[in-house]
C-alpha cells in the first residue's frame, strides 16, 4: 500500500522536462498509454464499423454494388465476416475497455503515481500497435485477410485449400499472438498495481466497483489464455508444417480447438463485459447521488460469475458433435450464470430506488446500458436451453443475442466511461447537448439495427451466409434485412454528433474542474488532467468507501474518499 | 407471438423445442416488462428535485436474497425441464431400419442409401447429390460424416441441426410428421460456397415413399 520510492523520486526528477516523444508517443504515463489504447480501439472500431456496413449492404441487397466498395463476392464476404469479429471482440473492446479505462482509472483510483511497470506498460501498447498493423497488412497481402470465422475454425482455418487465403490466416495468428502478449503485459500491471500500489486507507472493501471488475476480468483473461495459446500453436504447425493435431486424417480431431477456443471464448466475453459493467456501477452513484446498492455482493457476485466462466465454455458447441451427454452439465452452469448477473443488474435499478436522479449524459449512456443489457441477458436462456440452442445455434439469434450483450457493454458501457471521465482525461468539458442527442439517436439505431434480428434468427437465417436470397424460406423474411441495414448506416451516422462534440471540446470546450460531477473516487482530487505522477507531493489518503453519497454525516450530498471529517458535530 | 416467426414446425420433437422456446419467451418477457417499468417508474419518480435529499441506504439483505433466489428457482425448473428434451432428441436413438449417410464435403451434402440389404459399403448402395427422401411418421437415423471441414446439418421445418466433422461418425435422427419438401442448408461456415451449400429433404407418404423405392431399386 506504499507508494514505491521510484515514483516519489521521479516526482522531482522528471517533473516538467520530458520532451514530445517521450510524453505523446514513448510514454510511461499511464493515462497518455490509456489514451494510446482509446485512440488505436477507436481506429479500429471505425474500420469495424465500415465492414458491417459492407456486410449489411450485401445482406440487405445481395450481389448489388456497395457505394464506395464495389460488389462483395462471396469469398470476400467470409474475410468481411471474420474480420468484423475479430476487429470488435480483440481490438475495439479489448483496447477501449480492458487497455483505456484500465490503465487511466486503476492508478487514479486507488492513489497510485503510476503502473507498477511503467516501462512494461509502454511495451504493452506498442506491442498492440504492432499486433494492430500486422492486422491491417492482412488485408493487403495476396489471397487477402483470414476467413474462417472470428472463431477460426479448424480444418476450415488449417490448410489454404479450403478457404484460398494463405498468409492472411498466418498473420490473423500472429496478430492474435502479439495481442494477447500485449494484455499480459498490462494484466500482469493491473494486478500488481492494484494490490501494492493502493494508498493508505484504500482497503479491498473501499475500491470503486470498477476497479474490482477490472481485476476480475484481468484475472480471467490472465487464467483463460493459456490453452488458447497452445490451440494457436498447434493451429499454426498444422499449416505451416503439415503437423494433425487437428487434421482427422492424421489422427488428429477438429473438436480440439473448439474446446480451447471456448475455454478462453466464454471467458473471454466477460472479459469485455466486467469493465463495462463496471463503469456504469460508478457512473449509477454518481448522478442517483445515493450509495451503490449491495456493494459487497456485487463483488462476489463479479467473482462467482468470473469462477463460473470457466465451466460453461461447451455451450458454445451443444451441436458441434461432442458427447451430447456433456451438454446437461454445461446447460446448467450456463442458466446458473445468470444469477450473478441478474443480482448485479437489480442492483443497479436498486440504485436508482429513492435516489435524486440527475440525467446528465454518461448516466444516460449508463441507463441505456442496463435496459440494453437485460434485454441480452434474457435472450442469452434461450442459448442456455440445449435444446432450444440446438434451433437457433447459428443463426441470427445468437447474433442478436451477442450485440445485445457486446455491443451495449463496449458501445454503451463505454461511452457512459468516456462522457463521465472526458474531463479528467482531456481536461476540457463536452457538450451536453450534443451527448444528448448521440445517445437518442445511438439507442434508437442499435435497436432498429438489432432487434429485428431476433426475428429474422428465429425464421431460421444462419449466420455468415452471404446471400440469404439463395434460400426460399428465407426470401419472405428478406424485408428484416432491409430494415436492419438501413437502421445500422443511420447507427453508423449517430455517431457524428460525438465525433463533432470531442473536436469541438478538444478545440474549444470549457476548461473542466477539478471534481465536474461531484464524485467522491480519488481521481476527482486530482487537477484536469492529472499531471505527470498524478498528484503534487502529497498523495490522498482514503477515509472511506467510494460510494457515500447523500451521507448524513455533511451537509453536501457528497462525500469524497480523502476528505475527513474532524468530528461527529452533526 | 413467437410461432408468427417460427417456421412451420413438421418433426415429433419440434414440438417440445418450440414449447421450450414459448416457455422462455413468457418468463424472459415477463421479467422484461417487470424490470423495465420498475427502471422508468424510478426515473420519473426519483428524477432531481430541489430540497430532496437521496435514501442513504447501502443495501437491504432480505430484498438481496428474495430477488437471488427467486430466478434461480425458475432457472433451476428451466433447466430441469430442457434436459428430458435434450436427452430424447440427442442422446437416444430409435429404433428404425432406415439409416441414411449424409456425407458433407465443400458443398454439397452427398446422401447416401443402403439399398435393400440395409448395408452401407454394398453393391446396391445409392447415392444421390443434395437430395434427401424419407417417408412420413417414421423415424429416421442420418449417419453424419465430412469430408473436408465441418458442416452442419440444418432442417429449420425439423428443428434439427447437428454439425458433421471430419473424422467422426455422429448418428442423429429425426421423424416427419408431414410430407413435403424441406431446405437443407449448412449452419457452420464452410468455405467461400457455404452461402447457397443446401439440399432437400422429400418428406412423402408412405404409399409415395414406397413408389420413390421402386423407382430406385427396381430390381428388389
Amino acid at each position: 500500500m506504499r507508494e514505491s520510492g521510484a515514483a516519489v523520486l521521479d516526482v522531482h526528477a522528471h517533473h516538467a522536462e520530458r520532451g514530445f516523444w517521450r510524453t505523446y508517443v514513448f510514454s510511461t504515463d499511464h493515462k497518455m498509454i490509456g489514451k494510446q489504447y482509446l485512440s488505436l480501439g477507436l481506429f479500429w472500431a471505425v474500420v469495424g464499423g465500415l465492414l458491417a456496413h459492407v456486410m449489411r449492404w450485401q445482406l440487405a441487397w445481395p450481389e448489388t454494388a456497395v457505394p464506395g466498395w464495389g460488389e462483395v463476392g462471396p469469398e470476400t464476404y467470409n474475410v468481411l465476416v471474420t474480420m468484423h469479429g475479430t476487429i470488435m471482440v480483440f481490438f475495439v473492446a479489448m483496447p477501449i475497455l480492458l487497455g483505456a479505462f484500465g490503465n487511466f482509472l486503476i492508478p487514479l483510483m486507488i492513489g497510485a503515481r503510476d503502473m507498477a511497470f511503467p516501462r512494461l506498460n509502454m511495451l504493452s501498447v506498442w506491442v498492440f500497435a504492432l499486433a494492430s498493423l500486422v492486422l491491417l497488412v492482412s488485408f493487403f497481402i495476396p489471397g487477402g485477410a483470414a476467413s474462417a470465422g472470428w472463431t477460426g475454425y479448424p480444418p476450415l482455418s488449417a490448410k489454404a485449400e479450403y478457404t484460398g487465403v494463405n498468409w492472411g490466416m498466418d498473420l490473423w495468428i500472429l496478430a492474435h499472438a502479439l495481442e494477447f502478449a500485449a494484455f499480459l503485459m498490462g494484466g500482469v500491471n493491473y494486478l500488481t498495481t492494484a494490490i501494492a500500489l493502493r494508498v493508505p486507507g484504500m482497503t479491498f472493501f473501499r475500491l470503486p466497483l470498477v476497479i474490482w471488475q477490472l481485476l476480475t476480468a484481468t484475472t480471467l483473461f490472465l487464467l483463460s489464455v493459456g490453452p488458447l495459446i497452445a490451440g494457436a500453436v498447434m493451429l499454426l504447425l498444422d499449416r505451416i508444417i503439415g503437423t494433425h493435431f487437428y487434421a482427422a486424417e492424421g489422427g488428429g480431431d477438429p473438436l480440439l480447438w473448439q474446446h480451447l477456443f471456448w475455454f478462453f471464448g466464454h471467458p473471454e466475453v466477460y472479459v469485455i463485459l466486467l469493465p463495462a459493467v463496471g463503469l456504469v456501477l460508478d457512473v449509477l452513484p454518481v448522478f442517483a447521488r445515493k450509495p451503490i446498492f449491495g456493494y459487497r455482493w456485487i463483488i462476489y457476485s463479479t467473482i462467482a460469475a468470473g469462477g463460473l466462466s470457466f465451466i460453461v465454455w461447451a455451450h458454445h458447441m451443444f451441436v458441434s458433435g461432442m458427447d451430447p451427454r456433456l451438454a446437461m452439465p454445461f446447460s446448467i452452469t450456463t442458466i446458473l450464470i445468470s444469477v450473478p448477473f441478474a443480482f448485479i443488474m437489480f442492483a443497479m435499478i436498486a440504485t436508482l430506488w429513492k435516489g435524486s436522479i440527475r440525467f446528465d449524459t454518461p448516466m444516460l449512456w449508463a441507463l441505456g446500458f442496463v435496459a440494453m443489457f437485460i434485454v441480452g441477458g434474457l435472450t442469452g436462456i434461450f442459448n442456455g436451453s440445449a435444446p432450444a440452442d440446438i434451433y437457433i445455434s447459428d443463426t441470427y439469434f445468437v447474433v442478436a443475442h451477442f450485440h445485445y450483450t457486446l455491443f451495449s457493454s463496449v458501445v454503451f458501457g463505454g461511452f457512459a466511461g468516456f462522457y463521465f471521465w472526458f474531463p479528467k482525461m482531456f481536461g476540457r468539458l463536452l457538450s451536453e447537448p450534443l451527448g444528448k442527442i448521440h445517445f437518442w439517436l445511438t439507442l434508437v439505431f442499435f435497436n432498429v439495427t438489432f432487434f429485428p434480428l431476433h426475428n429474422i434468427g428465429l425464421a431460421g437465417m444462419m449466420r455468415r451466409i452471404a446471400n440469404p436470397l439463395e434460400y426460399e424460406f428465407l426470401v419472405p423474411h428478406q424485408w428484416i434485412n432491409v430494415v436492419a441495414t438501413v437502421g445500422g448506416m443511420l447507427l453508423l451516422a449517430s455517431q457524428i454528433p460525438f465525433v463533432v462534440n470531442v473536436v469541438w471540446s478538444l478545440l474549444a470546450g470549457k476548461t473542466a474542474p477539478k471534481n465536474p460531477w461531484g464524485a467522491n473516487t480519488l481521481e476527482w482530487t486530482a487537477p484536469s488532467p492529472p499531471p505527470h505522477l498524478n498528484w503534487g507531493e502529497t498523495l490522498p489518503v482514503v477515509y472511506r468507501g467510494a460510494y457515500e453519497y447523500s451521507s448524513p454525516e455533511v451537509a453536501e450530498d457528497w462525500l469524497p474518499q480523502d476528505r475527513t471529517l474532524a468530528a461527529r458535530s452533526r | 407471438m413467437l410461432s408468427w416467426w417460427l417456421p412451420e414446425n413438421v418433426s415429433t420433437f419440434g414440438q417440445e423445442i418450440d414449447f421450450l422456446f414459448e416457455l422462455i419467451y413468457w418468463i424472459t418477457g415477463g421479467v422484461f416488462v417487470l424490470v423495465a417499468v420498475a427502471m422508468l417508474a424510478f426515473l420519473v419518480m426519483y428524477r432531481h428535485r430541489e430540497g430532496r435529499r437521496a435514501r442513504y441506504t447501502h443495501g437491504n439483505t432480505p430484498v438481496e436474497i428474495v430477488w437471488t433466489v427467486v430466478p434461480t428457482l425458475i432457472l433451476v425448473v428451466l433447466t430441469a425441464l430442457s434436459i428430458p428434451t435434450w436427452a430424447r432428441i440427442k442422446m437416444q436413438l430409435p429404433q428404425t431400419d432406415l439409416k441414411i449417410e449424409v456425407m458433407a464435403k465443400q458443398f454439397n451434402w452427398i446422401v447416401t442409401y443402403p439399398g435393400p440389404d440395409g448395408k452401407f459399403g454394398t453393391d446396391d448402395d445409392k447415392t444421390f447429390d443434395n437430395e434427401v427422401h424419407v417417408p412420413v411418421g417414421k423415424p429416421v437415423v442420418l449417419v453424419l460424416k465430412a469430408k473436408d471441414v465441418i458442416h452442419s446439418v440444418f432442417l429449420p421445418n425439423l428443428r434439427f441441426k447437428q454439425d458433421a466433422v471430419p473424422g467422426r461418425e455422429i448418428l442423429a435422427w429425426f421423424e416427419a410428421t408431414k410430407p413435403g419438401k424441406y431446405e437443407m442448408p449448412c449452419a457452420e461456415l464452410c468455405g467461400f460456397g457455404h452461402s447457397g451449400m443446401r439440399g432437400w429433404l422429400f418428406v412423402h407418404t408412405p404409399a409415395d415413399y414406397q413408389k420413390w423405392v421402386k423407382e430406385q431399386w427396381p430390381s428388389s
